[in-house]
């Protein structure tokens, strides 16, 4: 049988990617400064897990305006859904054969 | 095994995320408490008033019958109007108080995506029974405004219940029946009033604050 381990997403290894993962999972859009809130991160460390998430095409981002002031949403992709999915299945999977 | 532990809290923080983020999980129970009490404090004011002045029950009976013999604008300049409102900002700001002081303790901000979304949930149908029963009341149809209250109050408590913690769609859905109840007894629309914003919110805020606060005050 193959390693449940191996079906854990690298790219999820870290809370703050969960996190934002899981907020994005049940809202159809969030934008930073709530993202940040949730989470209780700070701007830069915010970013930088952004930025991998949407480098692995999990996450998209929208730039837009709400009058003068720049509003950016991110939201999740069909892939993105899709990995984590598989990830909480491997999660618990893996907590079923340890049991 | 360590592992598991780890993984299993995981499991836990991710849960809990996706609750955070899609629902309003700092209503306190001492917030419906605080406004029921103000509801009936304004309901026994009302009682008063009227039984102070037979003569505004009076001419409040007769406009049931004779919906032309008072003007809008003496009802708004009215006691009870006033004491409603007072009642209303009261219970509004009490509500508020309890639930900015829950929100401080579980360490979740109050102002955020899952607050904006409750708000406009709830106060659509409210607004929309606002503009209803003003209507009703510049038609002289008096008998109808507290169930319509009670209706259009329920109605945004249940719509809103899918943004907060779910058992308040029992006091949407409380507040709903008593309404139609009411429009059955025209009238007697001071005890459903009674009945509804003050010990219904009383009851429901008093299992709230059971279900989910009291082990933690203890703390």
């Amino acid at each position: 049988m193959k390693n449940p381990i191996e079906n854990l997403n690298k790219t999820f290894d870290s809370r703050i990617r969960l996190g934002i993962m899981s907020a994005l999972m049940v809202n159809a859009s969030i934008n930073f400064n709530d993202l940040k809130e949730l989470i209780n991160v700070t701007d830069g460390n915010l970013a930088s897990h952004i930025k991998a998430l949407e480098e692995s095409g999990y996450i998209k981002v929208q730039k837009g305006f709400i009058g003068r002031k720049t509003n950016t949403i991110y939201l999740a992709t069909k892939a993105g859904e899709k990995a984590f999915r598989n990830h909480l299945d491997a999660l618990e999977s893996i907590i079923k054969n340890m049991g | 095994m360590n592992d598991s532990e780890k993984l299993s809290s995981e499991l836990r923080d991710i849960k809990q995320m996706m609750e955070r983020s899609s629902r309003f999980i700092s209503l306190s129970g001492l917030s419906g408490i605080s406004a029921g009490i103000c509801a009936l404090i304004g309901a026994w004011l009302s009682a008063d008033v009227i039984e102070r002045n037979k003569s505004a029950v009076h001419h409040l009976k007769r406009t049931i019958e004779n919906a032309d013999s008072i003007l809008y604008g003496d009802f708004i300049h009215s006691r009870l109007f006033q004491i409603a409102v007072v009642t209303f900002i009261a219970a509004l700001v009490s509500a508020f108080l309890f639930t900015y002081r829950r929100s401080k303790k579980t360490n979740v901000p109050i102002w955020g995506i899952t607050a904006r979304r409750l708000i406009i949930n709830v106060i659509v149908p409210m607004i929309t029974g606002g503009f209803f029963l003003l209507a009703l009341i510049k038609n002289g149809v008096y008998g109808f405004v507290a169930p319509g209250c009670l209706i259009f109050y329920g109605l945004g408590v249940l719509n809103a219940s899918k943004y907060t913690l779910p058992e308040t769609r029992y006091l949407g859905y409380g507040e709903i029946l008593l309404g139609i109840i009411n429009l059955f007894f025209i009238g007697q629309g001071l005890y459903f009033w009674a009945t509804g914003f003050g010990l219904l919110h009383i009851f429901y805020g008093a299992f709230m604050w059971w279900k989910y606060e009291m082990n933690n005050e203890r703390n």
